[in-house]
């Protein structure tokens, strides 16, 4: 490429405000501490796992044209995976951390197996089933908590890390965001997300020209269940908490709407869908109560209408607006 | 042995509705063999068994000498045995160039490779120029398939038909809501490749027909009445009766 | 005995499914649609019949006018927001209506309150039946079983014995062909959407006595019901009512039997808690299980 065009795609508006947002993210913790604020913190590092989430989903839902209403439940393996192993006394992180990983991935594999061979909706609610399977197995786990939720101790990477330090807990999340953005870059653009990418304009062409469809879309869903997973060991240690709140449909409707939000089938739509979905919630409690005291709780009011409206008209999400083209 | 593919008393009902009875015909190599009959007389049936959309109920297929009966059909595939769509079917919203380098792609080993970047890979992007080029479609190559005319699209399905060096093409009215001169140019298309792979064609177009055709089967009510050359098909009296009318 | 008023449970819950069932699959089946917010309609029914019960001090009046209000709210939420919704891809319409569910739980929070409501079994069926010799069966279940037998029948004959149903069932096979037929689609499809959220309701404020009315209460039971249209078939009214009848089932053996059972081979603690995740699990597993057989369904339409 020569160095004008490269000048040329390095400089656009859509590169320098991605940019401008991954330095604010990496900066969070400096930002935080300046303020001397440590809620802000908090939240970005959650936007940063969420973030995580929302491009696996993105892999399979905006590439692949296939609507999973069940993603989070790979949040909630991935958590509970760590939980329950540290639980059980198992705190290093280089034993939970494999496991839990593989966990997801499991998953993944017997769900994209058995639901991939339908289509449409019955894809959208086989996979909201499965979801809901995870969920109530969670709740039931009268040892872990069950319901209400357990409390963990933090995965432990004995002299390398220590998680329980927000700020160096921030910038494990943000690396391992960037090493996913950095994948879904690849894969975006590779022989296997071409095929993917293809059957999502026209499945039946994409079998004629001789793709053996079903294998490519499961192995996609083995990827995007194990990056899940990633995010929920995150959020697991997150929090130092795991629950089955985690993994509730409503959770896996919310991915959908970071991903929808950020604009679907973009790279870096995700991130700015996240970061949206997190602006909108914490300020529209608030802006609501300056039109009128108590008006905040009713945020949800709002909230839903907001997303009719850009499930209506603005399809592209933010991506369209900062003039992403469909990669 | 120089017969491509050959079927043998090939049998579909849907219900009560015999659609395919006992169909045997062949296509030899280097061959254009045209597939006429009325409308509703069982063509596209009999594709979509030959490719493997639909399953035959008795009789068999066989494909370079091995039995492709059961084969799904991105095996049939793989064998080499491809097809262009009746009703247009391309990747819309990839460029034309995207759609020849995804049909060759489907023939080059398994695609499951992530970190790769196929835009860097100039060895696909040539072979897909030239695959766009063999149909005439290169100064288009940029040009996002939704975007292109009727005409072009058709085009575009030749290419990705034979992106995977096919031996057998079946081409399911490849001349379809086509004006004379893109159908003359299709013809000469398609007259070109003769060398490359035997075709199947299934036209309404007779000019096209009688143009191309080295054999022509009749199909009428999902029964082969008769196979033979056009000139034999012209004479043909019981064809005449079914099909061609007076004007032959 | 204790068999019979079990299978008799299953029964009344199955029927209560039924119709909440009825309406998502017929927008399903004929308007393509994925409405998520099919439970926003089973609880606006509860608690507007909350609001008129306690209004007008009865049970049977109460619900006979929240009936008719259901259903204006239906045919609102139709015109405003479902009918936008036909010529888009199921990921839009999942996302409108996920934002419609929000939208719903917190307009009920807002009118009614954060606390739950309560409906109280009307007086007159506050007692118990001699169904058989030595068998007491509580009364108001029986009426849900009755009306809601009633309703399967009135539906089955509207199906299958009026012009509107003959759109509806031409319809569910195959949408361009009964707009080719210069039917007013517009109307067809309000009057569905309508009658769905009819059904919703009515299933909502009966069920009231015996769970509660609570904010979210539809979103639960929607994934229910969702697995039960699913498992039948979508646009199958035949097969919503069976694959109801079976979650009916299964959910009374998972609830009362299988604690039991278990307990016959693992330790009891163990077994009593194990049951009920297990129970929920259940369905879900049949579901799949059916799915994997027939991918559309036990009735569903080949695509």
């Amino acid at each position: 490429m020569t160095e004008q065009r490269l000048m040329g795609r390095l400089f656009t508006p859509r590169a320098l405000i991605t940019a401008l947002l991954l330095v604010l993210l990496a900066a969070l913790p400096l930002i935080a501490q300046a303020m001397g604020d440590r809620y802000i913190l908090s939240v970005g590092t959650r936007i940063v796992i969420w973030a995580i989430a929302a491009v696996s989903l993105n892999m399979i839902l905006g590439y692949g044209g296939l609507v999973s209403f069940g993603h989070a439940a790979f949040i909630g393996i991935g958590g509970y995976a760590v939980g329950i192993l540290s639980a059980n006394e198992i705190s290093s992180g280089w034993i939970q951390w494999p496991v839990a990983l593989f966990a997801a991935t499991l998953w993944a594999a017997l769900v994209a197996a058995l639901s991939l061979r339908t289509r449409g909706v019955y894809f959208i609610m086989i996979t909201l089933a499965f979801a809901q399977l995870v969920y109530y197995l969670g709740s039931g786990l009268e040892a872990y908590g069950g319901d209400d939720g357990l409390n963990i101790s933090r995965s432990r990477f004995a002299g390398l890390i220590d998680l329980r330090d927000k700020a160096a807990f921030h910038w494990l999340c943000f690396a391992l965001l960037c090493a996913t953005l950095w994948f879904c870059g690849r894969f975006a653009h590779s022989p296997f997300g071409h095929v993917l990418r293809g059957a999502k304009s026209n499945e039946s062409r994409m079998a004629a020209l001789g793709f053996p469809v079903f294998r490519y879309r499961l192995v996609a869903c083995l990827i995007a269940g194990a990056f899940g997973g990633l995010s929920g060991i995150l959020l697991a240690n997150e929090g130092a908490y795991i629950s089955p709140a985690m993994m509730s449909w409503v959770k896996s409707g919310d991915l959908i709407v970071m991903v929808v939000l950020g604009g679907i089938g973009v790279r870096f739509g995700p991130l700015y869908g996240a970061l949206a979905f997190f602006v909108l919630e914490e300020s529209l409690k608030p802006g609501l109560d300056l039109l009128h005291k108590g008006w905040g709780e009713y945020w949800q009011l709002v909230f839903g209408p907001l997303l009719v409206i850009i499930a209506l008209y603005a399809k592209g999400g933010i991506a369209a607006l900062l003039g992403f083209r469909h990669e | 042995m120089s017969e491509l593919l050959a079927t043998d008393r090939l049998v579909k009902r849907f219900g009560g509705l015999l659609a395919t009875d006992n169909v045997s015909i062949d296509v030899q190599h280097g061959e254009i063999h045209a597939l006429i009959g009325p409308n509703g007389a069982g063509k596209t049936t009999l594709v979509s068994q030959l490719t493997g959309g639909l399953a035959p109920d008795a009789g068999t297929i066989r494909f370079l000498g091995r039995d492709i009966t059961r084969l799904p059909t991105h095996a049939r595939v793989r064998l080499g045995l491809a097809r262009s769509f009746q009703i247009t079917s391309v990747l819309r919203d990839f460029s034309a160039l995207e759609n020849v380098a995804l049909a060759q792609q489907a023939h080059r080993g398994h695609s499951f490779r992530f970190l790769a970047d196929v835009r860097r890979d100039t060895n696909r992007t040539e072979a897909a120029r030239r695959g766009l080029a063999a149909v005439g479609l290169d100064a288009r190559a940029s040009t996002r398939a939704s975007a292109l005319s009727h005409g072009e699209q058709r085009q575009l399905e030749i290419a990705m038909a034979l992106g995977g060096e096919p031996r057998l093409l079946l081409l399911d009215e490849p001349m379809a809501g086509m004006g004379p001169e893109e159908s003359q140019r299709m013809v000469a298309l398609l007259r070109g490749l003769k060398q490359r792979c035997g075709m199947l064609l299934i036209e309404h177009d007779m000019e096209a027909v009688f143009a191309l055709a080295d054999r022509i089967t009749v199909l009428v009510y999902g029964r082969a009445i008769f196979t033979g050359t056009p000139d034999e098909i012209r004479r043909h009296p019981e064809v005449r009766q079914a099909y061609l009318g007076e004007e032959s | 005995m204790e068999a019979l008023i079990q299978v008799l449970n299953g029964v009344q819950l199955g029927l209560l499914m039924f119709l909440l069932a009825a309406g998502l699959t017929l927008t399903f089946g004929i308007m393509d649609l994925v409405n998520l917010a099919h439970g926003s309609l089973y609880m606006m029914g509860a608690y507007i019949a909350w609001t008129f019960i306690t209004w007008t001090d009865s049970f049977v009046l109460g619900a006979l006018l929240a009936l008719p209000a259901t259903f204006i709210v239906g045919v609102v939420v139709e015109v405003v927001i479902a009918r936008r919704l036909y010529a888009r891809d199921h990921l839009d319409q999942v996302l409108a209506t996920f934002g419609l569910i929000l939208f719903f739980n917190d307009l009920v929070r807002a009118i009614w309150g954060p606390a739950g409501k309560s409906i109280a079994v009307p007086p007159f069926l506050n007692h118990t039946i001699e169904i058989l010799p030595g068998a007491l069966y509580p009364a108001y279940r029986l009426a849900i079983i009755v009306v809601g037998t009633v309703v399967a029948l009135l539906l089955a004959w509207l199906v299958a014995r009026t012009r509107l149903g003959m759109l509806i069932r031409a319809g569910a096979s195959n949408r361009r062909m009964i707009a080719a037929l210069g039917v007013n689609i517009e109307l067809l499809f309000s009057l569905v959407f309508g009658l769905g959220a009819v059904f919703a309701g009515l299933a909502g404020l009966m069920a009231a006595p015996i769970s509660s009315v609570k904010i979210g209460m539809g979103d639960d039971i929607l994934i229910l019901a969702f697995v039960i249209i699913v498992t039948g078939g979508i646009g199958s009214i035949k097969g919503a009512f069976v694959a109801a009848m079976g979650v009916g089932q299964l959910d009374i053996i998972g609830r009362v039997y299988l604690s039991d059972w278990l307990k016959a081979v693992m330790d009891p603690a163990a077994a009593s808690a194990a049951a009920p995740a297990i129970s929920q699990v259940l369905i879900y597993i049949v579901m799949a299980a059916v799915l994997v057989w027939r991918p559309t369904g036990l009735f569903g339409q080949r695509q």
